[in-house]
């Protein structure tokens, strides 16, 4: 930990404010309950009632506080993309190593069948699924973890075909090793550098497509508080030049910048090392 | 070659800053050179010594996150570190030209060799495109271009790399330079080679009076090359003079210890006694990568015999590395067979008995991939013992410790470390006590001292040496270097084109009369001697009358 | 020429084939379903005629590869089947939206695709200056906001601070090109800034891997200008990667589309694909996701084709 202070101290200042950014709605995040004025779906007042103090941002189409589902909205589409990122991470470099270790058919096999999944853009995908799986949390998360882990497939794959042909790892293997130290003793210490750079990459694509669809009202259904939605629900407001249905969308904008800040410093610093 | 006027190009304190880890650190800490017109001088030094840095910085140009620090570089009267873009751009090519080491790298893929020859004598306007493409043929011819008036109009990747390296050569004479920078121009080829690109280099610098920077780790490479000779370390001058008085009498203890290096020679072992079974047999195999359409290795049969050294020679896709491939068990042979004492020993690695496996160990020429970054020495020592032998615990522990000793590494220091901590030659010697560590019979070493500087390589093989006679090891060892070879082995194999061109007993192999390919090899080494290289033609072109 | 002309028909093949996979995926997702899937699909609520309607239409009775033949034949000879919800025929429902999809699409590509490549060059050419790290910061928030945030402040900017574009895009069917133009210019100067930062970012990067091999600097070091190098050096050899950056964000035009038209109340196939999918009109459902995915397969073989005609390795094998 004094090491990770060290470094950031080190960082540039897009780094720093990722950081610091991110902590912030980890924060808000888990003590969304302590921190929200109302209950996260109570109709607190009329509809669209503009900033007071007791409704810091106003209210909504239904009369619900807006900073409290802002505040819980923080915890749902965070968490939900969260989880639906480390599913697609485990299920897509599990079977990325497996494939980079035992090549021959099973490579085969998964590589062309990720092919055809990568060969469909990823929302129209999302959409065909969601279609058959109805829009729930549960499909919504199974669908887009299964449609990014092959994108993660592909990268661990890549990575772990280039630890593959280290001289190190055809030392385990004519030593007799078994895949399954193999893939955890030799492959996976050397690939999760690259892998963790890359899960902040795939977290924000992520938390946009489930914020998009949301936003097109088939991803977190009501009345669970989510910023792609609230943009939705009040987006009528901004014909009359009112930005507040905004606040939620530059919400998502921000947590994905501060992810990518800190993501181009790991690779900045990751390929510095080399040199 | 001592000029009395002004100098062609006067270095004076040059330092050099490299960005790492967003820190400046000086590279070059303050070299001073000169030299005459026509004259040639030879950088040499290991790696890290600044050679291309400093062979660049006379072009007035530093890679990306270098800078001139202070110092100055005086061309014929013009400074470079400080004049501006322009007048550092319009010295290039036509005053001034680069060899780079990797002529199949440093060709641009997309147009032809003609093309981009021409490009820059026409844009300065030398010579007309037709006039240029004329010279650019002469030049071809000149430098021994197999089809001089057709090759320049091929791509790069439809030519081979010593032709490149020699296109290479004719690109930087294309508007007469006075100056040229060769970086280590011959390091990517196999000696066969490279004897006809050194001899094509230095005809035409001779030819034309060109002064000319010749940078390369290899002294004997040097001695052929240049007049004067600058010895470098750690980015500053070691010590510089003639050629002649630099080979004989060297006064620096760093030169002199560069030059001692090929002193090393294992004693000499008995013979093999009659009816010995060796401890590993190739017999008569052939080996083949699925779907090529001719075999790799063509019955190749070799005994190993324990205590004793093999010495597998050959130049790049002779098939001494596959030798050791299927001998691991990482291409089975389709036909032949291995026996491992006696008994038959399993093609494929997969069917072998963790016994078999046991026996024979490898030590690998990168020790930088060959270790796994991410383990201790402790684990990646320890596992081979545990694995095999069963080891575990504190005997665990006392038994890595003894094998550090052994291999020359205190134990209290280096047992927790990473690989990334360790040197060079510490990174090989704990390939080697990995090898160790499974108790083995044959150990193959595949060009376990190319990638090491020469006194690094040294130890190596001293190291090596002591380890075979106190446990009786059996080694093959694979190498493209003669020198190794007349150090350490006791048989030698001859490969070429996937097939044993000749083996025997060292000294058999080494005394004439060889197999025309051995001589040719044996006789493409270059040696220490300035006259070596023109003796050597002079004494093909006698043969081949 | 004759092993290129193979390696183009391989390639063109290998296209076809993955066209096939991604139909048969589209077609027999709807196996995934458990149990009865009419009423999976329908709900508790539906009525036992929607029921009949919704098992006639898929075919259900009859084995899957009698349906996916029919639905594919037909698809091939123009026949789209009918809408599971309305009945009507899908070709009817989505001929003119189609046409408008393309429309914005293409007017969004048409400026994104020049503007994005020369900002890459241009970024490349001045890496690490203040003009660099501007455009950087600034590609780098664009495409860190959802789509709809840049539809929305552009509605806010244009249509209603200023008052200079209409907020929605809706087009009667007989509206002029220059109406057009200026009823989907907001949608399309949304599409236009997200991609772009994509495609830029992306051009760049290859660029700059590009700058960093050997012969660059040997070319430097022959005394070429940083302009001479990008130009003549560089840009030859980054053909390839290029149109693959190209291709890669025509994906992600595809998928904008969808958000952009929903934002704009555009009438295109985007629009009419969510609507589909919150009324789970399965028919129509299927031949949207056909034809977006069908387009974006072709974009990818058109580039894969242009890159091996590109290489020099392939071009004059030795």
């Amino acid at each position: 930990m004094n090491g990770f202070l060290h470094e950031l101290g080190k960082a540039p200042l897009t780094a720093k404010f990722g950081v610091v950014v991110v902590l912030l709605y980890i924060l808000v995040a888990l003590f969304a309950p302590l921190l929200a004025p109302f209950g996260e779906s109570e109709v607190v007042g009329w509809e669209y009632q503009p900033w007071t103090t007791e409704n810091w941002l106003g209210t909504d189409s239904l009369g619900r506080d807006m900073a409290t589902r802002m505040i819980y909205g923080a915890r749902n589409t965070i968490g939900i993309a969260l989880l639906t990122t480390i599913i697609a991470f485990v299920v897509g470099s599990t079977a990325g190593f497996f494939a980079a270790v035992l090549q021959g058919w099973v490579d085969q096999l998964l590589s062309r069948a990720v092919d055809v999944v990568i060969s469909i853009p990823t929302l129209i995908f999302a959409l065909l699924l969601l279609t058959i799986f109805g829009a729930s949390v549960t499909s919504l998360i199974g669908v887009i973890a299964l449609i990014y882990a092959t994108f993660v497939y592909r990268i661990a794959r890549a990575v772990a075909m280039g630890i593959v042909v280290m001289d190190y790892v055809e030392a385990a293997q004519v030593r007799g090793e078994g895949l399954w130290w193999i893939m955890r003793k030799e492959i996976l210490p050397n690939a999760a550098p690259p892998l963790v750079a890359e899960f902040g990459l795939r977290f924000c694509f992520v938390f946009l497509t489930i914020s998009g669809l949301s936003f097109l009202g088939l991803g977190i259904q009501p009345p669970a508080a989510d910023w792609g939605s609230m943009v939705r629900e009040n987006a009528s407001l901004i014909t009359f030049g009112d930005l507040t249905p905004l606040i939620p969308a530059a919400a998502i904008g921000l947590l994905t910048v501060a992810v990518n800040f800190i993501v181009d410093w790991m690779l900045h610093k990751a390929s510095g090392l080399k040199t | 070659m001592t000029e009395t006027q002004s100098p062609l190009l006067r270095v004076e304190n040059l330092q050099i800053e490299g960005l790492s880890e967003d820190r400046w650190k000086t590279i070059v800490k303050g070299v001073d050179l000169t030299l005459g017109k026509g004259e040639v001088l030879g950088l040499i030094g290991e790696s890290g010594a600044g050679k291309s840095t400093i062979g660049l910085g006379a072009m007035g140009y530093v890679r990306d996150g270098c800078r001139f620090s202070s110092g100055s570089v005086h061309f014929d009267g013009i400074e470079l570190t400080g004049a501006d873009r322009e007048t550092r751009r319009n010295l290039r090519s036509t005053r001034i030209a680069y060899v780079a080491q990797s002529a199949a790298a440093s060709f641009n893929p997309a147009f032809k060799l003609i093309n981009q020859h021409t490009e820059f004598p026409v844009r300065r306007g030398v010579m007309s495109r037709e006039d240029a493409q004329k010279d650019a043929i002469d030049l071809y011819r000149q430098l021994q271009l197999p089809n001089p008036e057709e090759i320049g109009f091929r791509y790069p990747h439809q030519v081979s790399g010593g032709q490149l390296q020699r296109a290479m050569t004719a690109m930087a004479m294309a508007c007469r330079p006075d100056l040229i920078i060769f970086d280590e121009p011959t390091t990517a080829l196999d000696v066969t080679t490279q004897i006809e690109v050194l001899s094509a280099i230095r005809n035409i610098v001779e030819e034309f009076g060109t002064s000319a920077i010749y940078i390369t780790h290899d002294l004997a490479v040097v001695a052929q090359m240049a007049d004067r000779i600058m010895v470098l370390r750690h980015g500053a001058e070691v010590e510089s003079a003639d050629t002649a008085t630099m080979l004989n009498a060297p006064q620096q203890d760093y030169t002199k210890s560069l030059w001692a290096v090929r002193s090393f020679k294992a004693a000499a072992k008995p013979a093999v006694a009659e009816g010995q079974v060796p401890v590993v047999s190739l017999r008569n195999v052939t080996a083949q990568y699925p779907g090529m359409s001719k075999p790799v290795l063509n019955d190749v049969s070799i005994d190993f015999h324990a205590g004793r050294t093999v010495a597998v020679v050959g130049e790049s896709g002779s098939g001494k590395s596959t030798t050791a491939r299927s001998l691991m068990g990482l291409l089975p042979p389709v036909s032949g067979n291995m026996v491992l004492n006696g008994a038959a020993l399993a093609p494929e690695f997969r069917k072998r008995s963790k016994a078999e496996l046991q026996a024979v160990q490898m030590i690998y020429q990168m020790a930088d991939t060959a270790l796994n970054p991410k383990q201790r020495i402790r684990d990646i020592i320890g596992r081979p013992m545990t694995y095999y032998r069963g080891l575990k615990g504190k005997q665990l522990t006392e038994e890595i410790r003894a094998l550090l000793r052994d291999i020359e590494l205190e134990p209290d220091q280096f047992i927790n470390r990473l690989p990334s901590e360790l040197s060079g030659g510490q990174k090989q010697r704990i390939g080697i006590a990995r090898a160790l560590a499974a108790s083995p019979r044959l150990v193959i070493c595949d060009e376990v001292t190319s990638a090491l500087d020469q006194l690094v390589a040294e130890g190596i093989l001293r190291l090596l040496d002591k380890l075979q006679r106190e446990h009786d090891l059996a080694y093959m060892f694979i190498t493209h270097d003669i020198s190794t070879v007349r150090a350490i082995a006791d048989e030698v194999v001859v490969m070429q084109h996937g097939r044993i061109v000749e083996q025997g007993a060292k000294a058999q192999i080494f005394t004439p009369p060889h197999a025309p390919y051995t001589d040719l090899l044996l006789s493409s080494v270059p040696e220490m001697d300035p006259g070596w290289l023109d003796r050597v033609l002079a004494e093909r072109v006698a043969q081949s009358a | 020429m004759h092993h290129l002309l193979r390696l183009f028909v391989q390639r063109l093949a290998l296209g076809l084939l993955t066209l096939f996979v991604v139909s048969l995926v589209i077609f027999l997702s709807i196996e995934l379903l458990p149990g009865d899937v009419a009423q999976q699909v329908l709900g508790q609520s539906a009525t036992p005629e929607n029921l009949a309607a919704f098992r006639r239409e898929l075919g259900l009775d009859q084995p899957a590869h009698t349906r996916y033949l029919a639905w594919f034949g037909g698809f091939l000879q123009g026949d789209l089947g009918n809408s599971l919800i309305s009945g009507l025929p899908i070709w009817d429902l989505i001929s003119e939206r189609l046409y408008n999809t393309f429309f914005l699409a293409g007017f969004a590509a048409l400026i994104s695709v020049p503007l994005a490549v020369l900002l890459g060059v241009v970024s490349a050419l001045y890496r690490e200056t203040l003009l660099d790290k501007s455009i950087n910061v600034a590609t780098l928030t664009a495409i860190s906001v959802p789509e709809f945030f840049v539809g929305y402040i552009l509605v806010w900017l244009f249509a209603v601070e200023f008052a200079l574009f209409p907020s929605i895009a809706n087009l009667s069917e007989d509206a002029s090109l220059g109406d057009r133009i200026y009823r989907t210019f907001l949608p399309a100067l949304t599409l236009t800034l997200i991609v772009t930062a994509h495609m830029m970012r992306m051009t760049r990067a290859s660029l700059i891997n590009l700058l960093a091999l050997p012969y660059i600097e040997m070319a430097q070091l022959k005394g070429a200008s940083q302009r001479r190098l990008i130009v003549i050096h560089a840009l030859p050899n980054a053909i390839a990667p290029i149109v693959t950056v190209i291709a890669i964000n025509l994906a992600y035009l595809i998928v904008g589309v969808v958000i952009v038209e929903v934002v704009f109340v555009y009438p295109g196939m985007g629009q009419l694909l969510v609507d589909s999918v919150a009324k789970r009109d399965f028919t129509v459902v299927q031949t949207a996701c056909l034809l977006f995915a069908a387009t974006y397969i072709l974009f990818n073989l058109a580039s894969d084709l242009i890159s091996i005609a590109s290489n020099p390795r392939l071009l004059h094998r030795k």
